[in-house]
C-alpha cells in the first residue's frame, strides 16, 4: 500500500482499477501475479514480441527509410525482438518468479542497457539507448491495447495520466470513468474542469503518480482530501467505503434542494446556471436544479472528430441541448481554441507564447469560414429557444465590432437564403482579459451582456500560468488586483444596465460566493455538480452580510489576508462546506 | 562425416568494435549454419546466434574471442565467421593500434 498526496480538485471518492494512459517514459513497478495466471502472462509476453516485430517490419519496409543508418538500427532492433534467448529470459522471469510481463520486460532490458552503459568503450556504451527503445516498444505493445481502449472501456476504471488533454477527455466513456489522478495540473487545469463537470473525484499535481501505479492496480482516489492510495489493504478499502457512503448521503441531502429557489435569507434572488462542454451534460444541470446554461463550451465539436465540424454538426449539438432546456437561457460561446487546446487541424502552428498568441476570437477573426459556419448554426438554432451568443477573449472594442460585423454578415446570408433566425439574439462577451475589464464601460455600450471568465482573467492579471504547478500557488481569485477588477466590471455593467455573470471556476468555489454576492453579482454559471452546494450557501446568507464582507475584503492589502477572511466568513455560515 | 567440433581464435580489428551492427552481422552469419556457435572472451561464453548475447560481450577493438562451432557444418561456420571478423572487418574501417597507443 502506498499513499500519495496531491491537490484535490474535484470532490468524491472512487475505488477502482487503474487505467494508466499516455506515458511515454514508462517506469514499471515490480508487481507479482498469481501462479494461476502465469501461463496467460507468458502468452502476453509472446504476443508483445510478435506484434512489436510486425510493427517494426512494417516501419522498416517504408520507403523513406529503405536504406542507411536508420534501417540498420531497425534491423538490429528486429534481431533483438526475434532473439529466442531474450524472449526466454523474459518468459522465465514471468514463469518462475511470478512477475508481470511488463516488469519482466522492463527489468530484463534495463539490465542489458545497464550492462552496455558500464562498458568503457564509448561507442558500445552508447548503444544502451537502443535497448531503451526496444523496451519502450515492447511496453507500448503490452500496455498499448489498454491505451487504445480509453474511448471504449467496458469496466469501471480510474484514469491515471501525466496530464489529460482535451482531446483525450473528449473520448472518454463517462459511464465507466470513476476518477482521475494526474502528475501535473492545478485547480483549474483541464483535468480538474472535466472532473468537476462529470462529477467524479480527481486529484492532480501528484508529480510521479504514473510511475507508481501499475496498470490495473486497485486505486483509491480521495478527491475531498487530495489523497491517492495505491494497492490499498482491506481495512483501508473498508474505511474508504464508509467515507463513500457518507459522501453519498451528503450528496442526497443536497439533492433535496433541487426544487428550491436560490434565494438569500433576506429574499434576494440569485440565478444559478450550469457550464457544459458536451450536450449530454445538459440534463445534469436540470437534475441539479440549475436554471439554464451560462456557458456552453463548443470546443468539443472541433476536438472530437477528425474533420472540422460542419454547420449541421454544430446545429445538431445545439438543438440537442435546446430540447432539454425549452425556454431557459442558453449562452453559446463561440470557438475558444488555440493556446493550450489544439485541434487536429494543421492550422495551429506552434507558437512560442500560445496564451498570448493566435487563440480564441483572434483565431476566428482570421479564419472566417470556420467562424461563419459556427455563427450560422447558432443563428439557426436561435429560433428554437432562448439562445444567446458569446464571444471569448475580447480584448478591445475593435475586436467586438469585427465579430459583430461578421455576425451581421451571416444574418444577411441567412436572409438571402430565406432561413429563419432571431434577429434580436443577445450578443455578449467574455470579460477575461485585463484590457476588457478595464474598458468594460466602453464595451458595455456595444453588447448585451458580460460574463466574467475568472480563470483567464486571473491568469492574465497575475501573469500566472494556472497549469504550471511550479507557479500555480500564485494563482488566486482573492488577490486584491482581481477583486478590484471584478468590482470595477460590475460597476460599469450596472451603469450601462447590462447583465453580468461569473462563469469561471470562482463561481463554483464556496469561499468566493459571499464576496461575489457582496460585490453585486447575482448570476453564477458553474460546473453542474456544484450547483446544490452553492445553492445551499446562497440560501444560508443575507445580502447585507455579504456586502459587509465584500467591503472589508476590498480594504485588505494581501491575497493571504483576503482568502483567510473569506474562508472564515464562509465557515461561519456553512461549516460543512470545508 | 566431417569432424563435429571446430574452433578458432579471432581478434576484433575494426575501429568501433563489436557494436550493434557488427553483432547483427555476426549473428546473421552464424545463423546460416546448422552448427551451434559459442563465443567466449575468456570470461564468459555466449550463444553466437543470439544478438543479445553477442552484444553483451561488448567486444571492443583489440579484444580476442574464441569461436567454437559444433555440428555437421562446423568448419564452414568457423571459416565464414573468421572471414567476417578479421578480413571483412564487418565492412567497417580498421582499427589502428598506434592511434590507441598515442592517446
Amino acid at each position: 500500500m502506498e499513499i500519495k498526496k496531491g491537490i484535490a480538485v474535484s470532490p468524491g471518492i472512487a475505488i477502482a482499477r487503474s487505467l494508466v494512459i499516455d506515458s511515454e517514459d514508462y517506469r514499471i513497478p515490480r508487481r507479482s501475479i498469481l501462479p494461476s495466471a502465469k501461463v496467460l502472462e507468458v502468452k502476453r509476453v509472446r504476443e508483445a514480441f510478435k506484434s512489436a516485430v510486425a510493427e517494426l517490419e512494417e516501419i522498416s519496409s517504408g520507403e523513406d527509410i529503405s536504406e542507411g543508418k536508420i534501417k540498420d538500427i531497425f534491423a538490429v532492433h528486429l534481431r533483438f525482438l526475434k532473439d529466442k534467448n531474450l524472449r526466454a529470459k523474459v518468459s522465465d522471469l514471468v514463469y518462475n518468479e511470478l512477475l508481470t510481463a511488463e516488469y519482466a520486460v522492463s527489468t530484463t532490458l534495463r539490465d542489458i542497457a545497464n550492462h552496455f552503459a558500464s562498458v568503457q568503450d564509448k561507442y558500445i556504451s552508447e548503444r544502451a539507448t537502443d535497448i531503451y527503445d526496444i523496451e519502450k516498444r515492447l511496453l507500448r505493445h503490452l500496455l498499448g491495447r489498454k491505451r487504445e481502449d480509453v474511448g471504449h472501456v467496458n469496466r469501471e476504471v480510474v484514469i491515471v495520466a501525466h496530464e489529460l488533454s482535451p482531446t483525450q477527455t473528449a473520448g472518454f466513456d463517462r459511464k465507466y470513468i470513476k476518477g482521475f489522478a494526474t502528475d501535473a495540473g492545478g485547480r483549474t487545469s483541464h483535468t480538474a474542469i472535466v472532473a468537476r463537470s462529470l462529477g467524479i473525484p480527481a486529484v492532480v499535481g501528484l508529480e510521479d503518480v504514473t510511475r507508481n501505479i501499475a496498470p490495473n492496480a486497485t486505486v483509491i482516489i480521495d478527491g475531498n482530501r487530495g489523497v491517492v492510495v495505491i494497492d490499498p489493504d482491506e481495512p483501508t478499502i473498508k474505511e474508504y467505503r464508509q467515507h463513500m457512503l457518507e459522501f453519498e448521503r451528503l450528496e442526497r441531502e443536497l439533492d433535496t434542494l433541487r426544487d428550491l429557489d436560490a434565494i438569500t435569507r433576506d429574499g434576494v434572488k440569485v440565478e444559478l446556471l450550469g457550464n457544459i462542454e458536451f450536450p449530454y451534460e445538459a440534463e445534469m444541470i436540470i437534475d441539479k436544479g440549475g436554471q439554464g446554461i451560462g456557458l456552453y463550451r463548443t470546443e468539443f465539436l472541433y476536438l472530437y472528430s477528425q474533420t472540422e465540424p460542419t454547420e449541421e454538426d454544430h446545429y445538431n449539438a445545439y438543438s440537442e441541448v435546446i430540447k432539454v432546456f425549452g425556454n431557459m437561457p442558453i449562452v453559446i460561446r463561440t470557438m475558444d481554441l488555440g493556446a493550450d487546446k489544439f485541434t487536429q487541424s494543421k492550422r495551429f502552428v506552434r507558437e512560442p507564447n500560445p496564451f498570448l498568441g493566435l487563440r480564441s476570437i483572434r483565431f476566428c477573426l482570421q479564419n472566417l469560414v470556420l467562424f461563419k459556419t459556427q455563427l450560422r448554426a447558432i443563428l439557426r438554432a436561435s429560433v428554437d429557444g432562448d439562445v444567446r451568443v458569446m464571444f471569448p477573449l475580447i480584448s478591445s472594442l475593435h475586436e467586438l465590432r469585427q465579430a459583430k460585423m461578421i455576425l451581421r454578415d451571416v444574418m444577411e446570408d441567412l436572409d438571402e437564403d430565406g432561413i429563419e433566425y432571431n434577429p434580436n439574439m443577445p450578443v455578449g462577451i467574455m470579460v477575461e482579459t485585463p484590457s476588457a475589464a478595464l474598458t468594460a464601460s466602453i464595451l458595455a455600450n456595444e453588447c448585451d451582456f458580460f460574463s466574467i471568465g475568472t480563470n483567464d482573467l486571473i491568469q492574465y492579471t497575475l501573469a500566472v500560468d494556472r497549469g504550471n504547478e511550479r507557479v500555480s500557488t500564485l494563482y488566486s481569485g482573492a488577490d486584491p488586483a482581481v477583486v478590484n477588477l471584478l468590482r470595477s466590471v460590475i460597476h460599469d455593467a450596472s451603469k450601462a444596465k447590462i447583465s453580468v455573470s461569473i462563469c469561471g471556476e470562482m463561481a463554483s468555489e464556496p469561499e468566493y460566493i459571499i464576496l461575489l454576492l457582496g460585490l453585486g453579482f447575482r448570476i453564477f454559471s458553474l460546473a453542474p455538480p456544484m450547483i446544490p452546494e452553492i445553492k445551499k450557501l446562497v440560501r444560508s446568507v443575507t445580502v447585507e452580510f455579504c456586502n459587509t464582507v465584500a467591503r472589508k475584503a476590498l480594504m485588505m492589502n494581501s491575497e493571504r489576508e483576503i482568502i483567510n477572511y473569506l474562508r472564515s466568513a464562509t465557515m461561519k455560515v456553512l461549516p460543512e462546506v470545508f | 562425416m566431417a569432424s563435429t567440433v571446430s574452433q578458432t581464435e579471432v581478434e576484433i580489428k575494426n575501429a568501433n568494435g563489436m557494436h550493434m551492427r557488427p553483432a547483427m552481422q555476426f549473428v546473421d552469419t552464424a545463423s546460416r549454419f546448422a552448427s551451434a556457435v559459442k563465443v567466449s572472451n575468456g570470461k564468459i561464453e555466449v550463444d553466437g546466434k543470439s544478438i543479445m548475447h553477442m552484444a553483451m560481450l561488448a567486444a571492443a577493438a583489440g579484444t580476442k574471442l574464441t569461436i567454437k562451432a559444433e555440428g555437421s557444418d562446423c568448419q564452414q561456420a568457423i571459416d565464414a565467421l573468421k572471414d567476417l571478423v578479421e578480413v571483412k572487418l564487418f565492412g567497417e574501417p580498421a582499427w589502428l593500434p598506434k592511434e590507441k597507443a598515442a592517446e
